[in-house]
């Protein structure tokens, strides 16, 4: 495919360059967080509870007087930090069995694809608050959890791609040559079928981070005195009556975030689609 | 058609089986056994009720032969008694919530659909136009929006600053004297804002769905030759491509089943209303086991049953799905 076309795609899509922006802006604020902070995120100040809005404190305080701008800023690592992991262990999971299932065909297929039709089945919100509660919250395994829920449509995906290059000319010449499988797998197959899977590990990010922002919101993800995004709006929650900002700031980081990854997977979408 | 439907049937024993038993092992598998917990809540709880505790609930036999017991139960709809102190049974604790949380979300479905396929059809039809553009832009919104800081927003909004609307409960302290019709509208009202959120989470995804659907039809070669026999407009959009645009949508009504049971966690926590969601929800803090494991299942199950429906829709309406597969 000719290099200058994509290039010049990339260049006509405002989707892609205005998620680029917010995600990058998203990724600097977290990794200069303690550079930008005002306060320490953790520092209680008892004088200085559910203190409005300010130039001391941008967007107030919270029921234990902590400036919530820096428990946003730092919630921002948390977000990402699980967005990543959680989409990289379902990619790992989801490559692996789509490549399995597609290359080999028969009994491994239809094993591999059975479970899945089996776990799509779960309400995946209850399955993950189920196992959550049972081990204990902490960032490690909800992270660990959201990734193993979340490998199915990764897994389907890379079968139905897999199954489509498996038939090309370029395969069949590696299989007469008597290449192993593993390699025609890994080597042969799996870049080409890279490009969708980049979409939805976009897009996944997005559904991590709303995922771990309802646990943490439920009290079942991130706990405090860690900021994220979602336990900031419990206390929002809790305090609905006379803090308005507690629940609007961390709610507005969270929907600007997964709009930006929804944007930069759209875009690149469009991209990389080539019947556009 | 029979034939078909007794196919589907006779696939989902399979996957009734795979349900029970990762709901039984991932439930089983998990460190933290109940009779330590309930052991860790109460003093009192000595080593022969720790005992007592685990034969009566067969907790000291091993995993495949609970299983095996379990599995039974649940082949006649018996999940056991809740570990909690009322102890009635799961089955009663299920069908007491379960009226609510599919009241709401049958409301929340049928509003989704009446409101997104016209959405997605319209926007498809008139593609690239101003209209077309906006609604685009609130389905970036909508998929972006977490629906619980909405609802905080909401509640906030019109509940604590205008006070228009209820926040909590589905219905108000003086219920039980109203008259019917004063009833209906107590609980219409109170689920005005429940309803009204998960119709805005539903909302983007559907009618992107129906309006990439409506165009996929529109580009088809058999809408360009309707046109050019000269029928109308009217009779393209409608009599042609919008029966077919819509196959396609019946089988997402089977795939939102999980994400809406799912999502009446949250509602139901933020709102207080006593559905299925809630009762899930305190199982799973309280690890009352039996509870957690007979609504994995029973979600799993109406998880199924929406795919079938939705399956037996498809095949009714495109004999090629009904005599295609062999």
């Amino acid at each position: 495919m000719a290099k200058n076309r994509l290039l010049g795609k990339v260049k006509g899509s405002y989707l892609f360059y205005s998620g680029l922006a917010v995600v990058l802006f998203f990724i600097i604020l977290a990794v200069f967080a303690p550079v930008i902070a005002t306060h320490d995120p953790t520092a209680i100040d008892l004088n200085n509870i559910f203190a409005a809005p300010s130039a001391e404190h941008f967007f107030g305080t919270d029921e234990l007087g902590r400036d919530v701008f820096s428990r946003i800023l730092y919630g921002s690592r948390i977000s990402l930090f699980v967005g990543f992991v959680a989409v990289g262990i379902s990619l790992i999971i989801g490559v692996f069995l789509g490549l399995i299932a597609g290359y080999f065909g028969g009994w491994t297929d239809i094993i591999i694809m059975r479970i899945v039709d089996i776990m799509l089945c779960f309400p995946a919100f209850f399955l993950i608050l189920a196992v959550i509660a049972f081990l204990n919250p902490s960032v490690f395994n909800v992270m660990a959890v959201i990734g193993l829920t979340g490998w199915m449509g990764v897994t389907r995906l890379v079968r139905a791609e897999v199954m489509s290059v498996k038939t090309r000319d370029y395969i069949t010449a590696a299989q007469v040559q008597g290449i192993s499988g593993r390699i025609i797998m890994f080597k042969h197959i799996l870049p080409n079928v890279m490009t969708p899977i980049f979409v939805t590990a976009t897009l996944g990010i997005a559904g991590a981070i709303l995922t771990e922002s309802s646990l943490s919101f439920l009290g079942l993800g991130v706990q405090p005195p860690t900021p994220s995004w979602g336990n900031i709006l419990t206390a929002g929650k809790d305090n609905i009556m006379f803090a308005w900002w507690l629940s609007m700031f961390p709610g507005l980081a969270i929907f600007v975030t997964v709009l930006g990854y929804n944007l930069l997977g759209e875009g690149l979408r469009d991209i990389l689609d080539p019947k556009n | 058609m029979l034939r078909y439907i007794a196919a589907r049937l006779a696939g989902m024993i399979p996957l009734l089986f795979g349900i029970t038993l990762i709901c039984f092992f991932v439930i089983h598998l998990a460190p933290g056994d109940p009779a330590q917990f309930l052991a860790s809540m109460n003093p009192k709880f000595s080593e022969t009720a720790y005992q007592k505790f685990e034969k009566m609930y067969g907790l000291d036999k091993p995993l495949p032969e609970q299983y095996i017991i379990w599995l039974k139960r649940v082949a006649v709809l018996d999940f056991g008694e809740s570990f909690s102190q009322d102890g009635k049974t799961v089955t009663a604790k299920i069908m007491e919530r379960m009226p609510v949380t599919i009241y709401l979300n049958v409301m929340g479905m049928l509003l989704i659909f009446l409101i997104a396929l016209p959405l997605g059809v319209w926007s498809a039809y008139k593609q690239n136009s101003l209209f077309d553009k906006s609604v685009t832009v609130f389905v970036f919104i909508g998929f972006a929006v977490p629906t619980f800081w909405l609802a905080l927003l909401c509640m906030y909004y019109f509940g604590v600053i205008k006070g228009w609307l209820p926040i909590s409960g589905l219905t108000s302290y003086n219920f039980d004297q109203l008259s019917f019709l004063g009833k209906v509208w107590d609980v219409a009202w109170h689920s005005f804002l429940p309803v009204l959120l998960s119709v805005f989470g539903g909302l983007a995804g559907l009618s992107r769905f129906a309006r990439n659907s409506m165009l996929e039809v529109l580009g088809e070669d058999y809408i360009i030759s309707a046109r050019a026999r000269g029928l109308s407009e009217r009779r393209v959009v409608f009599k042609h491509a919008l029966k077919n645009a819509m196959l396609p949508v019946v089988t997402i009504l089977g795939l939102s089943v999980p994400g809406l049971i799912g999502g009446s966690v949250i509602f139901e926590s933020i709102f207080g209303i006593a559905g299925m969601g809630q009762l899930f929800y305190q199982a799973v803090m309280m690890r009352d086991y039996p509870v957690v494991m007979g609504i994995l299942v029973m979600g799993a199950v109406l998880t199924l049953i929406g795919n079938l429906i939705a399956d037996i829709c498809y095949g009714l309406v495109d004999p090629r799905i009904r005599y295609g597969k062999k």
